[in-house]
């Protein structure tokens, strides 16, 4: 008898995050860990106007300067380095790294140095004087849409960035016919009609780990490492590559710790194109990190949307339409992904509820505020705030539990796959059970007689409930222009020990653990035995990223898939050596056996040797085990849930407390609940962040408010109340493991049922909407009378 | 965040660093905890020469009784003001005004001394010192003097001290029926509105009472007009509380930025001298 240990199954198993000893104990690398022999630190000086004119730049006093070594204006800079690239097929105008003529935002890039070290580089871009011809700014985009009092790009009219896109019911795939007569007669037929201007204020991403990026051009070989902290550095390369007139093979990107990204950085910066050029051009390896008051202004902003929510009805709740105005500020340019957000939130219109007649419309806005991209949630938190808010001023106006108004809308459990009126497939879904989940474990009645009798007291109290669906697991190649697929490869080594790649490239989501499940799990060896690399594109062949909650169900289907293939190989060595047959052998406990017994089987490392030593070598085999698979799912998958709020609102003051947050999240099948429920901790905190108390505020001539945590507040553990969690399990069959993706979801749910729960506990004043955040100050106005 | 060159010092005792502080001249800056000083030295919006440490000088920290009154070292972190023994028995305002200072990060760092010297306008202490009449211990090239916080306190970020004087201390008589409440500023955790309430209460009656506001004005000032109202009046709470409803009325010049308008915080200054006062009270 073998003494073998019984391995426990780990996928489904509440395994602690393996990255996590490293990282709390200060021993991960970041890229301002990377130092190189001979590096030279650059610092961008940047614009502090809003929009003008660059009359001059002096930058002799900088470059007079002991240990500076060179400084670039813009306009030097476009000598050699073309404008950045857009990955979206929307026009865009011209956006060079650093500006050559025209500065739109504070916080462009002007002039770059480089110097011995970080602080002389710091003072030297001090020391450039730059001469503007200041130009009006505009930063509301109601104000910019009619051009004035300025048009930001020459060749954008009223500063339309994408002038109005319908979408929805009635509209031909092409955008390019418009038949409104369903939704019109949707309306005509109505008995009520709830309208309401939202505002989906401007946030900022506030990564703990700022943007960074090293490059390193070794002129003897040709060849450029670089260092950044991104979401995807196999785009990164792509890009790097591009820009520098280089090949892909001549470009390694590497993503060493990153210390989160929530979407912000998936783009690539300019700071990343001029690095990598001057480094290059200078033959020099080159560093710059991002400081915090940097990241304010020049790492991507995320939301800021407007939208115009109708919705019609019956008296009986069914919703007959949909109307869903957006107007989006994508601030002074287009990124690479900038236009493309606010479409997410046109698709994803439709919520959890067979709405039979949608109207969408978009246009998006240039105005002088930082550039907008992705942030946590990219288009469906918005989606999801408006219709869930929506759904609530109908619930109040027709005085109808808003749990039960929700449940005559559903999509029934039975109409999956079902398409939308905006065009999408929702995968599979049972939005009742998660509501009904949810009001089970909020005590919904009880909690409606606790705040009926807090009110009798005259506290302000309020419950709130959101449902959401939203769009993950990007998603077929004919979704994103980078391609939609993920790949993996995954080795069993000589000793039988598993390493994997993953083109998923993680920050914080917990890869290394997840997947290593997977594996262990597949091969029946220890957990200990298998590692997952990534973030290094001389590592891994091949990647898209990590965004769009994709990791686990695409990243993680295409392990799955590479271990399948590593394992039917790796089975016929063994039938070879056992005189068995493949199909009758179990991977089990560190030994591949034959099924029923147990003691005819090899140790799973024998098995490994032998497929590295293959003395004899079994027909049709070769030596070696490592295969790779892409995966490109063919759909994209639809999370669901329903978060449920219990706020207070301090009669005397406006500040609103948070009592209760019961969430119901339905990721499909789940390989870590531990790590899923982390997810969605600190998604429920950036929701109740924006909800709350996040901000990004701009003065009307476009100078930044908020450059700084003494002014930009995010929550703190204290302002949080204990999160209470459940899940329920609706497998997707768009990826054999079944799963969702939940990067995203705490972000959609708690921000409107917070919103909706102020509202209810407001409702004795008249109120029936308040904008985000909900600042003391406003609330206050509208207990006191004030106007809000 | 990065700040321009400077020299560093490290000082040992108050008369080095008095000493050193004169031969820097006006290069010299004293630092204690830093975070103040550090961050605006981060946005170069301040470019000292020379750096005079006096974090270290044993001489500056701690709390401790002298006849009767209680003195708080200059240098002493706001986490041990917070968690202070002697002032949670004896004046238990002061332990609770440095409790609700920042985070723990800037209550482990930061110091009293810190505090007033830089005299934001939002910052806590001075409110409270002001509640106790304290007097603030001033040591300079020409001797030792001492003011009274009612007279330190002169302008947004200007104080009764010279560029070449240290503080070392602030001195006040206990008071146990003192309370400090506040409206946070949710990014900074500094004061929107913060009134600290010391009251004298015999047989029933408040005899005397004084009240200091921050965060309400550009500087952190005493509610005279309250105090007047309260005194003579009969010690319950709720009467107390109604004189202090209208605490903002008088006030002119307030405050106004992205978190709170001026009309806002005038309401405020009456919401959180009720609360302060019903604490007070409840003390007693
Ligand atoms: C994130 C954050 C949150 C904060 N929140 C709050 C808050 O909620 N409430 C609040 O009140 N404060 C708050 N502060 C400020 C904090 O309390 C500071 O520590 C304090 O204001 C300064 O003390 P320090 O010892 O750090 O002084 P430093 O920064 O070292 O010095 C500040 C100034 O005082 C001078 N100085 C220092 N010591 C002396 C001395 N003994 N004699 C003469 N001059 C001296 C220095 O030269 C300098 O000009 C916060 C700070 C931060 C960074």
């Amino acid at each position: 008898m073998s003494a073998a240990p019984v391995l426990p199954k780990l996928v489904g198993e509440r395994v602690k995050r393996r990255e996590d000893p490293r990282l709390v104990q200060g021993h991960g690398t970041y890229v301002d860990d990377v130092k190189i022999f001979g590096l030279r630190h650059a610092a961008f000086k940047r614009s502090d106007v809003a929009h003008g004119r660059i009359r001059s730049i002096d930058t002799g006093a900088a470059e007079a300067m002991d240990g500076v070594e060179a400084v670039f204006t813009g306009t030097q800079i476009a000598e050699f380095l073309d404008p950045m690239p857009i990955g979206t097929p929307f026009p865009s105008p011209e956006h060079r790294a650093v500006a050559t003529d025209v500065v739109r935002y504070v916080g462009e890039p002007v002039a770059v140095v480089v110097a011995a070290d970080r602080y002389t580089a710091r003072d030297a871009a001090d020391a450039i004087v730059v001469d503007y011809e200041t130009r009006p700014a505009v930063v509301n985009p109601e104000v910019a849409m009619t051009g004035h009092p300025t048009v930001i790009h020459a060749d954008f009219d009223n500063n339309l960035a994408v002038p109005l896109v319908p979408s929805g019911t009635g509209v031909s795939p092409d955008g390019k016919t418009v038949d409104d007569s369903v939704v019109d007669k949707a309306f005509a037929d109505a008995d009520v009609v709830v309208s309401q201007r939202m505002v989906n204020q401007r946030l900022a991403p506030t990564a703990m780990e700022p943007r960074g990026v090293v490059a390193h051009y070794e002129r003897g070989k040709g060849t450029m490492t670089v260092w950044s902290s991104t979401q995807n550095p196999h785009i990164l390369r792509t890009f790097v590559a591009k820009l520098n007139g280089m090949g892909e093979d001549e470009v390694r990107a590497i993503a060493p710790e990153v210390g989160g990204g929530f979407g912000a950085k998936i783009n690539i910066y300019g700071e990343e194109y001029v690095v990598s050029a001057l480094s290059k051009r200078l033959g020099l390896p080159l560093k710059w990190t991002e400081d915090r008051s940097e990241a304010f202004l020049a790492t991507i902003h995320g939301r800021d949307i407007i939208g115009y929510v109708d919705i019609a009805a019956t008296r009986a709740g069914k919703v007959l339409g949909l109307k869903l105005r957006l107007i989006a500020d994508v601030g002074a340019y287009n990124m690479l992904l900038t236009a493309a957000i606010p479409t997410l939130t046109m698709l994803m219109a439709n919520a959890t509820y067979d709405i039979p007649a949608i109207r969408t419309t978009l246009t998006e806005v240039f105005t002088n505020k930082t550039p907008t991209d992705a942030y946590r949630g990219a288009g469906r938190p918005e989606a999801t705030y408006f219709v869930e808010r929506g759904m609530d001023m109908l619930a109040r106006r027709l005085d109808m539990d808003p749990a039960e108004l929700r449940r005559r809308n559903f999509i029934p459990a039975d109409r999956f796959p079902y398409k939308t009126q905006m065009g999408a497939v929702y995968d599979s879904g049972d939005y009742a059970k998660a509501l009904d989940r949810a009001l089970g474990n909020a005590g919904w009645q009880e909690l409606q007689r606790e705040r009926d009798a807090a009110r009798a007291e005259g506290r302000l109290v309020g419950l709130g409930l959101a449902m959401y669906v939203e769009v993950c697991g990007l998603g077929p190649s004919a979704s994103l222009p980078t391609g939609g697929w993920e790949h993996s490869q995954v080795t069993v080594e000589r000793d039988g020990r598993i390493s994997a790649t993953t083109g998923a490239s993680p920050h914080g989501q917990g890869n290394e653990t997840t997947f290593a499940q997977m594996l262990a799990d597949q091969f029946g060896v220890p957990f200990e035995h298998v590692r997952i690399h990534h973030g290094d594109t001389g590592v891994v062949k091949q990647g898209i990223g990590t965004f769009g909650s994709r990791s686990q169900a695409v990243g993680g289907t295409a392990l799955h898939l590479a271990g399948a293939k590593v394992r039917e190989k790796m089975a016929k060595f063994a039938a070879a050596l056992l005189e068995a047959h493949e199909e009758d052998l179990v991977f089990e406990d560190g030994r591949i056996s034959v099924q029923g017994s147990p003691d005819t089987g090899k140790s799973f490392a024998e098995v490994a040797a032998y497929a590295y030593v293959p003395v004899p070598l079994p027909a049709g085999l070769s030596p070696g085990l490592s295969e790779e698979a892409f995966f490109e799912p063919a759909n994209n998958t639809y999370p669901f849930g329903c978060h449920i709020s219990m706020v207070e609102i301090d009669r005397d003051t406006g500040e609103l407390a948070l009592l209760r947050l019961v969430a119901v999240d339905d990721a499909g099948n789940l390989i870590n609940p531990l790590i899923v429920e982390g997810q969605i901790h600190g998604g429920l905190a950036q929701g109740i962040g924006q909800a709350m108390i996040e901000e990004v505020r701009y003065g009307g001539d476009g100078q930044p408010l908020t450059g700084s945590f003494m002014d930009y507040a995010i929550p703190r553990a204290a302002d949080l109340p204990r999160f209470e969690l459940d899940a329920t399990v609706t497998p997707t069959p768009v990826n054999p493991l079944g799963a969702k993706g939940v990067g995203e979801a705490g972000t959609l749910g708690s921000t409107p049922c917070i919103v909706s729960a102020a509202v209810d506990a407001l409702s004795g004043f008249g109120v029936t909407h308040v904008d985000m955040m909900l600042r003391p100050e406003k609330l206050w106005q509208i207990i006191h009378g004030g106007q809000a | 965040m990065i700040p321009s060159a400077f020299d560093y010092e490290r000082a040992t005792s108050v008369d080095d660093a008095v000493a050193r502080l004169a031969a820097a001249g006006g290069a010299g800056k004293l630092i204690a905890g830093g975070h103040s000083l550090v961050p605006l030295m981060k946005l170069r919006l301040n470019e000292p020469g020379t750096l005079i440490d006096i974090a270290r000088i044993p001489e500056l920290a701690g709390v401790r009784e002298v006849d009767g009154a209680i003195e708080i070292g200059a240098g002493t972190v706001h986490h041990a003001v917070a968690t202070s023994d002697l002032l949670r028995a004896r004046c238990p305002v002061v332990a609770e005004t440095a409790a609700t200072i920042g985070d723990p990060q800037v209550r482990n760092r930061g110091t009293l001394g810190g505090s007033i010297a830089h005299a934001d306008p939002a910052a806590d202490y001075p409110a409270t010192l002001l509640a106790l009449d304290a007097e603030v211990r001033i040591q300079g090239p020409r001797g030792a003097r001492t003011v009274a916080a009612r007279d330190f306190f002169q302008d947004l970020f200007t104080v009764d001290l010279a560029g070449d004087e240290l503080i070392t201390a602030v001195r006040f008589a206990p008071v146990r029926t003192a309370a400090y409440a506040k409206l946070y500023q949710r990014a900074s955790r500094f004061a929107i509105v913060g009134v600290a309430a010391a009251l004298d209460v015999a047989g029933g009656t408040v005899r005397s009472a004084r009240l200091g506001l921050t965060g309400a004005l550009s500087h952190a000032v005493r509610l005279t007009a309250v105090e007047e109202a309260l005194a003579g009046r009969p010690a319950d709470a709720d009467s107390v509380a109604a004189e202090a409803a209208r605490a903002g009325d008088g006030l002119s010049d307030l405050n106004a930025d992205i978190h709170a308008g001026a009309d806002y915080r005038r309401a405020m200054v009456g919401v959180f001298a009720q609360r302060a006062l019903r604490a007070a009270l409840a003390r007693g």
